[in-house]
Order: structure tokens, then sequence, then C-alpha cells
């Protein structure tokens, strides 16, 4: 094939500004590796971010994690009464939330908010030269805009997916105890003996990663925002759907492999 | 090739620069040297790559090929410690402020401060941000945020949050650009007044004559991207360059 044939392109437009994306989505990863540790560290911003990340997500989560957890019991409830297995819903909920809802709800509520919110605003920046302003009064914004952000929401997740669980446990038991009236420490004690380790480490593992996935995909899409204040909008949407998509997949995969661990 | 001591001796020079976005040739084989102490206005019509040359200068943008050398030190062979470094050294005043949206106008110009000079006490920022305050005229403005300031006190904001750190060399981006007359004429006397008190060497992007006139010891009239002409306010305009001529007359009819 002639290099160039197609209008200056390599394959055609579609694909060149594809696989042009990948690479620079590359680099900004590869970068944010190498600017993390290096000195100096941004401790107080990551603080700041992190208190931005978890402590404002809290009301959302909160609402959320309780609904699950109690509309998953109260929908269970039917099909195990069906067999007289109604004494199983704590262990069944515990399974469910602990392996897969906490933290993909909790995964899902943060690209929502967080994810579009890191977006719209670093892309705001960006298009209003505020990034470019940084740059020459010699900060350098990658290290405190990106690195920080991505701490935040890495360290953040792990934390705000157990908070879920704890949340939507508390739901199911309010469910569980007006039908059943179990004690508080009877369900829990049901609830977690199916748990195994594998069970809470995968889900830490998968925190983290969606965690950083929020991070990188909103600052990402924040700092290459272009074209005004449309652009920041296209910013924040694309980092809701760029997230929310390769989180689904992260999931896929760290389900496969923790399935295989588990034999 | 420009003299070694030509670029020693000077403050900025610019060596058959060219840049291009997609098709578009902005830049053309620019040249360019600004002396120690002096006002250079670069006049041009929107899109004639103005901007592009003054980022070019800071490493906001990347020329396709051509040197650039500040204070001596040519650009592209800084690494990142040494290119920061000589950012400290140089003030870039945007075309819309850039003003920081979510800090008041104090912090706007402590955080530059604190971020590139350790170990300073709260007397000496505080005392610091009072100074460039006063010396843009809007000490009152501290506790104000960026929405609630005008776009002349923006501009002025702006011109103060560089002049935090001291540089020895100024970059004004459209500085009245979206002003009213008279904020103007305040503008072009505040550049005037930096000059004086911190001692700076500018370069003035603008395409509005009053301000070029004002300001500047020296005139270059960007086309197409390239220099057209080169001299004072009046030997500039003197020219019967019928490009010249037009630009002028544009100005002068607005």
């Amino acid at each position: 094939m002639k290099f160039n044939q197609n209008n200056g392109y390599v394959l055609s437009p579609r694909f060149d500004t594809f696989f042009n994306d990948m690479h620079n989505a590359g680099s900004f990863v590869a970068r944010f590796f190498r600017q993390a540790f290096r000195t100096p560290f941004e401790f107080k911003e990551t603080i700041h971010q992190c208190f931005e990340v978890g402590y404002k997500s809290l009301p959302l989560i909160t609402l959320t994690g309780f609904v699950t957890g109690l509309v998953f019991t109260k929908q269970s409830r039917p099909s195990l009464a069906e067999f007289g297995a109604t004494s199983w819903l704590p262990s069944l909920v515990a399974i469910a939330i602990i392996r897969a809802l906490a933290p993909l709800v909790t995964a899902l509520i943060a690209a929502g908010k967080v994810g579009s919110n890191i977006g719209a605003e670093l892309g705001s920046m960006k298009v209003t030269e505020q990034i470019d302003a940084m740059e020459v009064s010699a900060i350098n914004p990658f290290k405190y805009l990106v690195v920080t952000r991505v701490l935040a929401t890495t360290f953040m997740l792990p934390i705000l997916m157990f908070y879920t669980g704890f949340v939507a446990m508390i739901g199911s038991y309010i469910n569980v105890h007006a039908n059943e009236a179990t004690s508080f420490v009877s369900f829990f004690q049901q609830a977690f003996e199916k748990i195994s380790f594998l069970d809470i480490f995968s889900s830490l593992v998968k925190a983290l990663v969606y965690g950083f996935t929020i991070g990188i995909v909103g600052c990402y899409k924040g700092f290459n925002a272009s074209q005004g204040t449309e652009g920041v909008g296209k910013a924040a949407n694309a980092s809701v759907v760029l997230s929310m998509f390769l989180i689904f997949i992260e999931e896929i995969l760290i389900v496969q492999v923790t399935n295989n661990i588990r034999g | 090739m420009n003299d070694v001591n030509e670029i020693r001796e000077s403050v900025i020079v610019v060596e058959d620069l060219y840049k291009s976005f997609g098709n578009k040739h902005v830049l053309q084989g620019v040249n360019l040297t600004l002396h120690k102490r002096e006002n250079l206005a670069v006049l041009g019509r929107s899109g004639t790559g103005k901007s592009v040359l003054i980022k070019i200068i800071v490493k906001l943008l990347t020329q396709d090929s051509g040197r650039v050398w500040v204070l001596g030190e040519e650009v592209a062979q800084l690494d990142e410690k040494e290119l920061m470094a000589m950012r400290l050294r140089i003030g870039f005043s945007f075309q819309n402020s850039a003003l920081y949206d979510s800090m008041t106008v104090g912090e706007n110009l402590r955080f530059p401060l604190v971020r590139n000079v350790r170990n300073l006490g709260k007397k000496e920022i505080t005392s610091a941000v009072e100074g460039v305050l006063e010396a843009v005229g809007l000490s009152e403005t501290i506790d104000q945020m960026p929405s609630e300031l005008s776009g002349g006190q923006k501009k002025r904001i702006g011109i103060a949050r560089t002049l935090i750190l001291r540089p020895q060399i100024m970059l004004y981006d459209e500085p009245t650009a979206g002003l009213d007359p008279i904020t103007c004429i305040e503008i072009n006397n505040l550049i005037n007044q930096v000059r004086e008190q911190y001692n700076t060497s500018s370069i003035v992007i603008t395409h509005d004559l009053s301000c070029a006139k004002t300001t500047s010891d020296r005139v270059a009239m960007l086309f197409d991207g390239v220099f057209i002409k080169e001299g004072t306010f009046d030997e500039v305009f003197a020219s019967t360059d019928e490009r010249i001529q037009s630009f002028y007359n544009y100005n002068f009819t607005q």
C-alpha cells in the first residue's frame, strides 16, 4: 500500500484517529506513572481531591447502596420462598453485594458523578487556557491536576465500595428483619458465612482498577478538550461513557480471573 | 544563522520559524529579535500566527522547524527543569486573562509564588501579593472571585499574576482585545509602567494600532506567516505597501 495515498491518512480518517487516540491515551497513562512517583508529591492537593471524591459522593452512594440492598432482598425473597429457602437470603445477598454489586454500583455512580466532574472541570480549565497559565508559571499542571485526581479516585473507590456494601447490607437487614425478625448479629453471621478472603480481595482489586479508570479517563478527556464550551460538555460526556464501557470490560476480565483462581 | 553575540545580547531571538496546523501554514519563516528593555509590538490580522509565535517562545507549542533562543538559551535544547526555570523569567499575559476561576484574586496571585519560591513566610507572601495588586491599581479586589471582575480588571490581575514572579520578559497576547477605549488606554499605560517599574523587555501581540503606538519602541508587521515590515511605528506605516496601508485604514475606520 502506498503511504499517504488517502489524503494524508495511512488507513482512513476514522482508523487513523482511532489509533492516534489509542497512542495518545497510552502516552497519557505512561506519563501518569512517570509523574506519580517523582518528587515533589502533592500531598495537600491529593487530600483535597480525596475529600472532593469521597465525602461529596457519600449522599448519593448511601441512597443507591441502601436501595440496592433493600430491593435486591425484596425481589429475591419470592423465588427463595418457593423452595422454603428464605433463610439463605442473608448469604445470597452478601455474596451478590460483595462479589458484584458493591464494586459495580459504586463504580458506575462514581463514573457518573466524579468522572463527569473531572472531565468538565479540566475541560473548562483547558479551553479557558488556565492549564496553559499554570504551565507558563512554571507549575506542572499534569502533576497538580491529573496525578492528584487519579490518586484520589484510586484510593477513595475501595473505601466507597466497602461503605456501599455496608449500607446495602443494612438495607437488606431491614427487609429480612421485617419479615423474619432475624437479629442484627445473626443476620451478619449468616451473611458472612459464605464470604471468602478471595471475594473481598477481588472486590478490592476491582475497586482500585475502577477508581484508576474513572480518574484517568476523566483527566484524559478533560486535558484534551477543545472547541470552547461545546468541548467541555463533550469531555464530561465522553468521560462517563468511556469510563462505564471500560468498567464493564474490566468487570468481565476480573470475574473471569477470579473464577479461574477459585477453580 | 544568527551571530553568537547577537543571541547573547538579545533577550529573544527567533530564527526561520515554521509552524503548520494540518494544511494551514501559520508561520512561514519568521525571524525576530527582541533587545533588552525594548517593547516590540507584533501587529497583524487575526489568524496570522501572532499568538502562535509567542506560544512557541514559551514552548506551549512546538515549531515544525526553526530555532528560538530566550536569554541566550535555545528553548528546544532545555530539559524539563531548565524549561521551568526559563518560564519563571517570562511573564505571559493571556488574551482572556486565564485566571483560575475557583480561586479568589489573592489566591490567584499567591499560587504561582508559593509553588515556585519555597520557604516564603506568610508576611512575605502577603506583602508580595499586596505589592503587585497595588502596582496594577486593584488592591480592593483581593478577596473577589474572577467572575466578579470586569474585563479590564481581569486583564490587570492576569498581568499582576505574572509580575509576582518578577519576570525579565513580558509577553502580552492581545492585551486590549474586547475592552472599551478608556480601559484600553489604562492597559497601555500599565504596560509602559510595568517596563519602567520591573525593567522588563516585552512583546505585545496586538491588532490595535493605538496599543502598538503607545506601548512599543518597534513594530513588526506579520502577514501570511512572515514579517513584511519592521521599524518604528511611523516608519512601518509610512510604507506604501498595500497590505500595510489596508491594515492601517481598516483600523483607522474602526
